[in-house]
């Protein structure tokens, strides 16, 4: 991919200089963030498994838990990854704006969805007792769980930003960075999900 | 939940103001706390009304609060650094003094507590990285040869948010009152039920916004220097300094999230009732332990490393010589970064863990010591057969050279688990860390401000007043430190007020003597820098290169133009510059002038630093409503800045033409000088070339 041109700048600068609008730099910071970040849930991670019995005479995860709910919400952000997917590939093959726009919409939905099932559960986990006030366990549930679904709403934020920026500064190559940095960002939400579901809810339902 | 039953001002009221403690029981103890709240107060009115006496808001404004320039950004980095540097300092005197005149002493416990947390807090968090972060902001894009930095408004964004924790710790000594937990802030002291005032809370959030803007930082530094290099700059051919500065950032990026995690845990169970920490409730502090130290033990070495960095330039270019072992130095470097990984737990070696982990975390931790004295060798056979001039940087280089080797072997022994057992938690301890952050840290950012100054600056500091400084350090830090070797190998715990057993009070007073030679050192860092300003006219080196440098920052103008190179530089080898002055390809005209394209100026960094300091506020006070307003501010003015179009302007190739036609003129007109003239008004920045 050649550097953003701009209308101002005229051909004389030499696009070896043009570092900030290296697509490749823009897209390599974020994989780098990405990196700190997955240290981050990594680290959260490590405390949920150490204070998984630390349940305090309160509820576990075998209580706790709706498994319909949790394999809705598991569909819903694999397919909105799918999604934000071909919207990738959309922006890539450089179809229409209205398709591209129609399959983040679709994405933003799904990540929505999502986020509703989930509060839902947490409510239903609050009605059985299943508040982080209760026990270290359910701390380090809280801890862990709502931090992916802070990250989700980050999510859907940032594509609300991005759909309102194709209208007012079009589709061009600095929105389309934009986007392809929230593919990337979306997928590792998806990665993280299924650590998430695999760590904290099937491995409670195995040994809780 | 209670918590939100504050009203309006939340806990605000006016007890909470530091002087009426003193009003309502007068104590030395609290005269010195409402001292240093008016010095608080004092200062900023003083300054305010300076800027405005001498009309520099606009200039302020324009070439600094907005800049995304990296050079200037590491400078306010610096001068942010120094105030507290300043305040930390003053602390120690403070401690020092009351614990010579223990047991009689003058603060009260809680007082010293808290002097003895924001010290450790401050002088690691707030002073050995923003400097650091400064030194590398200004000198690392320069020595690789690229524009700027890669992301320059993130650049911009975690400055602002180290500064307002910092105003934030500035504001704990006016209103309430800072943590008693120490630096590391221990739960379950820290927690609710133990701490329930607002101290910890001041230091959780100080950590959590400043630690965010560090791991912004070290994402931008790395990926600067793996994609930003300048043509023909091969990893292998930057100088040692950019090598350390791509280690220190891989650790901000992997080791603050620890931190962070663990400071926002600490906060959900001081907030919201959380049981991360807690004696009840399947609570466990040892997580905290774990996590804090697996941040803090990388800090170490992320404060280290770039020291190394800069006293591996400051050999060289003052030996003359190409850094012996080059690639030795790298490879220890990065063997460095990753074993400061595996040693976190010698840090709670008598917390109750079998011998076999103390076992291996204490032979991990001696094995460090392996790749440091190749470093150590590598420094002396720099300097062997080398054309050594005894300039400060150089004074401060051999001293770290010495002392830090002192304070490394005393880690060496406290790395064998039975010897820790026997001296954890009394003064040997800190006299170790001071003995290797003090030489290792601040010997290497002093050096580094004395050797680039004049990049920044165009005129040389006093040489006189600089080696005055640095010896007064040595011998302020040997004095003071050095008797705590004894005092702990004696039994005596550190971080206390007060001690009956009056064996130790010799050992005391002398570090106190000790304390006030650090002073005079201060002091005469102040001395130095204002008679520089005052002999500036026949300090200036305008051509740009002083030391005779042997790296691509010397290859400009001093004070370096915004756009760092009018052409950037093609390099063929290690010590890009002397190579480039060898073969008479330095200070040569460009073939043709280029328009450069430079980031604009962008007041995003100066909005998120005064909104996120009022939503710090906000929080430690539990107002609620002005927290939530904050933090909405910081959503709509960072999203509102993605809707910015254009975020560059060009510098025209005329104006740059103009420029450089005008400095290759001076370099024209002006006289080489030898290494023997360095320190005389003769030079002018132009070196003349002895090899």
């Amino acid at each position: 991919m050649n550097p953003v041109s701009s209308p101002k700048s005229p051909g004389s600068i030499n696009p070896h200089e043009a570092i900030h609008r290296d697509p490749e730099m823009v897209i390599f910071g974020f994989w780098v963030f990405m990196m700190s970040d997955l240290i981050f849930f990594g680290v959260v991670f490590a405390i949920y498994i150490t204070m998984v019995g630390a349940t305090a005479g309160g509820p576990g995860p075998k209580e706790l838990f709706d498994f319909g709910s949790l394999f809705a919400q598991t569909m819903l952000l694999l397919t909105s990854s799918l999604t934000a997917g071909i919207a990738t590939v959309i922006v890539k093959h450089e179809r229409s704006r209205a398709a591209f726009l129609f399959w983040v919409v679709i994405t933003l939905l799904l990540g929505m969805g999502f986020l509703a099932l989930e509060l839902y559960d947490f409510a239903g986990m609050a009605e059985k007792g299943g508040v982080p006030q209760r026990s270290g366990y359910l701390s380090a549930f809280f801890g862990l769980v709502p931090l992916h679904g802070l990250h989700v709403t980050f999510g859907c934020l940032w594509m609300i930003v991005l759909i309102v920026q194709v209208f007012t500064m079009g589709l061009g190559d600095v929105v389309k960075l934009r986007f392809l940095r929230l593919a990337l960002f979306w997928h590792f939400l998806d990665l993280i999900w299924i650590g998430i579901f695999s760590v904290v809810y099937f491995g409670g339902w195995v040994y809780g | 939940m209670n918590n939100l039953d504050y009203g309006w001002l939340g806990k605000l009221n006016w007890d909470s103001l530091v002087f009426s403690g003193f009003l309502e029981r007068p104590s030395v103890s609290e005269a010195v706390a409402s001292v240093a709240g008016s010095i608080v107060i004092l200062a900023t009115v003083g300054i305010l009304f300076l800027l405005t006496w001498f009309k520099v808001w606009g200039t302020l404004w324009r070439d600094w609060l907005t800049s995304t320039d990296h050079k200037r950004i590491g400078i306010m980095y610096i001068v942010f650094a120094i105030v507290m540097l300043v305040r930390g300092l003053l602390e120690g005197m403070v401690m020092r003094a009351q614990q010579a005149a223990a047991p009689e002493g003058f603060l009260y416990a809680d007082h010293f507590a808290q002097l003895f947390s924001t010290h450790g807090t401050i002088m690691v968090f707030f002073v050995a990285v923003p400097f650091l972060v400064g030194l590398i902001n200004f000198a690392m894009p320069l020595q690789i040869g690229a524009r700027d930095v890669a992301f320059p408004v993130l650049n911009q964004i975690s400055l602002a948010v180290t500064v307002s924790s910092g105003i934030l710790l500035m504001v704990s000594l006016v209103v309430g009152q800072f943590s008693t937990g120490g630096w590391s802030a221990y739960p379950p002291y820290t927690g609710a039920d133990f701490s329930p005032g607002v101290g910890p809370d001041y230091w959780i959030w100080a950590i959590v916004f400043s630690g965010a803007g560090t791991t912004l930082t070290g994402i931008n530094f790395t990926v600067t220097v793996y994609k930003c290099r300048g043509p023909g700059m091969h990893l292998f051919r930057m100088p040692l300094f950019c090598w350390t500065v791509l280690c220190a950032s891989i650790l901000m990026i992997f080791a603050m999230p620890p931190l962070s995690v663990a400071a926002l845990m600490l906060g959900l169970d001081r907030y919201l009732d959380f049981h991360f920490f807690t004696n009840d409730l399947g609570g466990n502090m040892m997580n905290y332990a774990n996590l804090f130290w697996l941040f803090g033990h990388p800090e170490v070495y992320l404060l280290v490393l770039p020291a190394y960095g800069i006293f591996s330039e400051v050999f060289s270019t003052y030996s003359a010589k190409t850094l012996y072992g080059y690639k030795s130095l790298v490879i220890a470097t990065m063997c460095i970064a990753i074993l400061s990984f595996t040693v976190w737990l010698h840090h709670f070696f008598t917390m109750g863990q079998s011998p076999t982990i103390n076992i291996a975390f204490g032979i991990a931790t001696m094995l460090i010591a392996v790749p440091t004295g190749v470093k150590v060798y590598d420094w002396m056979a720099t300097m062997y057969r080398g054309r050594i001039r005894f300039t400060t940087p150089m004074v401060y280089a051999i001293g770290f050279l010495i002392l830090f080797v002192i304070g490394g072997l005393s880690g060496v022994i406290l790395a064998n688990p039975t010897v820790d057992f026997q001296v954890h938690n009394t003064l040997f301890l800190v006299a170790h860390f001071h003995n290797v952050l003090i030489p290792g840290v601040l010997f290497g950012i002093l050096a580094g401000y004395n050797y680039w100054f004049p990049k920044a600056f165009g005129f040389r500091l006093n040489d006189k007043w600089g080696k005055r400084s640095a010896y007064l350090w040595f011998a302020g830090f040997m004095v003071t430190f050095f008797p705590l070797y004894g005092a702990g190998l004696l039994g005596m715990p550190r971080r206390s007020f007060s001690y009956a057993d009056l064996t130790f009070k010799p050992y005391m007073i002398v570090a106190f003597i000790g304390a006030m030679i650090v002073l005079a050192a201060l002091i005469s860092l102040v001395i130095q820098f204002i008679v520089s300003i005052r002999d500036r006219k026949k300090t200036q080196v305008p051509v740009g290169d002083p030391w005779d440098g042997r790296s691509l920052e010397w290859n400009s103008p001093a004070p370096v133009p915004a756009y760092n190179f009018v052409e950037i530089p093609k390099v063929t080898d290690r010590d890009a510059f002397t190579e480039a002055k060898e073969h008479g390809e330095a200070y040569k005209r460009p073939k043709v002038y280029r328009d450069i394209e430079l980031p604009k100026n962008n007041p995003l960094g100066f909005i998120l630093c005064v909104v996120s300091g009022i939503l710090m506020f906000a929080l430690v006070w539990y107002i609620w409503w002005l927290a939530l307003i904050s933090a909405l501010t910081i959503l709509v003015a960072v999203i509102a800045a993605t809707f910015r179009k254009e975020t560059e302007y060009i510098i025209p190739a005329s104006q740059l033409e103009k420029d450089t036609e005008a400095w290759l003129a001076l370099v024209e007109k002006s006289e080489a000088v030898s290494r023997d003239l360095e320190d005389s008004p003769r030079n002018v920045g132009l070196a003349k070339l002895e090899i």
